[in-house]
């Protein structure tokens, strides 16, 4: 595991996992932040809310108001049917909403598609359907038993209301005790939330005309740096910010002791990038690799 | 083959290989369109549009698959393009996401659910259905044997809302009258909403508090049961036992096997959590936790069942022996089902 996590690249951060692919293949994912997927269950409780908002705002525009129901004097038979149908709404609002999402090719809701975020499986196999049927059940015990309990009112029914508090806190509160913030229905169905960008292919960075003849650089002044330092190198050339580029460009010149004329930033840099990459990549080549400008 | 005017945007060509300076870098350029090929596929497929996909790429989505998690691996290797690197880690992801994810949407699971995955979750829970049936038993027995005995119990086992009158020495006709029919449907469905949540979460309850190895559920269960001995014995006690046994059987197979199911699932994650045999606790629970899930997806659809029949046939149908042949049929339904339904073969699926 220490080996994989060496693969990544800059220091790998709390939350950065590796996943062996059933191929053999490493891959780093990022379990997703308890504040995102805090974030990801309140985004797709409001729409929930608002698609209940919206059945109703519909019953209503069709002549059946929520108050006849409740006094439910007369027995209309349409009114019983509206009443199975609302039923059954709700009962899919609850349960259907997240299967139906999470069960789709983003695996994913509406919510954690909007942060980024997807459910996996945690031992890198498939995410059978189970799997997200299990830890979607045991988001009932979760997040709507609280929530129905702190609406009812349920912690005013004294000694026996103070124990479920606790009970239902433990489940509400179980991603904070451990490390990859796992709920009790993540436990229970063997998968995790982890976070899922997509990342566009950049520019080929050597495609640039080659100045190595109008810069020459000499083993001593390549191996001042490393590759976190041509890693940093690489991100403010394709940024590509004129004053990044001259304090940049600056703090290399000062560093090998060369002179430059303003201006030719870009054109410096770009060949030191080249330079100092096949430098190191050649290296690498030989299983000599320098992490940054201290080893 | 889709017309062109649908086709995403075409990949480009790249620039000039022999152009780029580093090997790295050409080792990227010759290889990219495969990428970018792969990455079309993937977001075809992450947008629910897999007919988008030519036929031709789909053949070659393994190939091209592989193509890519090898050149990830390579490039790993011998590249320091941080910015190609992250672009195939974050592809290779997308595309194992694809590739490992859901086979089957919702339909397609509840197809396979009621097809036979419920009732083989079920089947594979036997021992904890026997112990919950056991302790569902012996809880009736006990809430019989506490108020027969000394008739205060029952005041201790029933809350007072919930008993509205059916208390020991209660006068038979308010008894029998508890047990009647009602005339119309008025108001039954309300009736059916409100015992479906209230069912619904006593099999949860019943379920999640297996999570402590199985005791919360052990007590939920003799306490509800309890409160059925209780009120069984009251019922007996003014001769109308069989009157009571048929108004409760009518939905109550059903509900009564609904909360044994549940309780059964709680017992069987608590169960595997005390005693996971010789795999990690964890992944013990992930197996016991994926097989309760089906039985409690089960269970609230059997609840679902028991308060339309416990809201329309109970009220309906008035006298005892059509309600024990209602409570009988669909009690051997479930038996049957549960016992005889096989799952179909993987490849059907």
């Amino acid at each position: 595991m220490n080996a994989a996590l060496g693969m990544m690249r800059g220091e790998p951060g709390k939350r950065d996992r590796m996943l062996i692919t059933p191929e053999g293949l490493a891959l780093p994912l990022t379990v997703g932040s308890r504040g995102n997927r805090a974030g990801a269950l309140l985004l797709d409780l409001t729409f929930i809310l608002i698609g209940v908002i919206v059945f109703f705002a519909l019953l209503g525009a069709i002549g059946i108001g929520v108050l006849d129901l409740d006094a439910g004097t007369n027995a209309n038979p349409v009114l019983e049917l509206i009443v199975v149908l609302i039923i059954l709404f709700m009962f899919l609002a609850r349960y259907g909403y997240f299967l139906w999402f999470e069960l789709g090719p983003r695996g994913a809701t509406p919510g954690k598609r909007l942060l980024g975020l997807r459910v996996a499986a945690r031992d890198g196999g498939r995410l059978t359907a189970e799997m997200v049927i299990a830890r979607n059940l045991v988001r009932d015990i979760e997040v709507f038993i609280p929530l129905f309990f702190l609406l009812g009112g349920g912690g005013e029914a004294g000694v026996a209301g103070l124990a479920a508090f606790f009970w239902l806190a433990v489940f509400v509160l179980f991603p904070f005790f451990n490390k990859d913030a796992l709920r009790a229905g993540d436990l229970v169905a063997g998968t995790w939330v982890v976070e899922a960008q997509s990342a566009k292919l950049k520019e080929a960075m050597s495609l640039a005309p080659d100045r190595s003849t109008d810069y020459r650089f000499g083993d001593e002044e390549l191996s001042v740096y490393g590759e976190h330092e041509l890693q940093v190198l690489e991100k403010v050339l394709r940024q590509d910010q004129p004053e990044a580029l001259r304090d940049v460009a600056d703090a290399i010149t000062g560093k090998i002791g060369w002179q430059l004329g303003r201006g030719d930033e870009r054109e410096f840099l770009e060949a030191f990038y080249a330079a100092l990459r096949g430098h190191l990549e050649s290296e690498m080549r030989f299983g000599k690799r320098k992490r940054d400008k201290h080893s | 083959m889709a017309l062109p005017f649908f086709k995403s945007a075409e990949i480009e060509p790249p620039a000039d290989i022999e152009a780029a300076s580093l090997r790295s870098d050409r080792f990227r350029l010759e290889r990219e369109v495969d990428w970018q090929r792969l990455e079309q596929i993937v977001t075809a497929l992450e947008k629910g549009r897999p007919k988008r996909i030519s036929d031709e790429d789909l053949l070659d989505l393994p190939v091209l698959y592989r193509k890519t998690a090898s050149s990830l691996a390579v490039a790993r290797e011998t590249s320091l393009d941080a910015a190609t690197l992250s672009y195939l880690e974050a592809l290779v992801r997308r595309a194992w996401f694809q590739i490992y994810g859901p086979r089957i949407g919702l339909f397609g699971w509840l197809h396979r659910f009621f097809g036979g995955g419920w009732s083989t979750s079920v089947r594979e829970i036997w021992l904890d259905i026997c112990i919950s049936f056991a302790v569902m038993v012996a809880g009736t027995a006990v809430g019989w044997l506490l108020v027969a005995r000394d008739q205060d119990w029952f005041y201790a086992l029933v809350p007072g809302e919930m008993a509205s009158g059916r208390v020991p020495g209660a006068d038979p006709a308010v008894l029998e009258e508890s047990l009647a029919q009602t005339e119309n449907a008025e108001g039954l469905s309300m009736f059916a909403a409100y015992l479906f949540s209230n069912n619904t979460g006593v099999t949860i309850m019943a379920f999640a508090l297996g999570f402590a190895f199985g005791i919360p559920t052990l007590l939920l269960l003799v306490y509800n049961t309890a409160l059925l001995g209780a009120m069984l014995w009251v019922f007996a006690d003014a001769g109308l036992g069989m009157d009571f046994v048929g108004w409760l059987s009518v939905h109550g197979t059903t509900e009564l096997g609904a909360i044994m199911l549940g309780g059964a699932a709680g017992l069987h994650v608590g169960r595997t959590m005390a005693f996971p045999g010789e795999r990690s606790i964890l992944a013990a629970m992930q197996d016991a936790g994926v097989r309760a899930a089906q039985v409690m997806a089960g269970c609230t659809i059997m609840l679902i069942v028991a308060g339309l029949l416990e809201g329309y046939a109970r009220q309906l149908v008035g006298d005892t022996s059509s309600r024990l042949a209602i409570g009988g049929g669909m009690l051997l339904f479930w038996i049957v089902y549960f016992a005889f339904v096989r799952r179909p073969p993987e490849h059907d699926v």
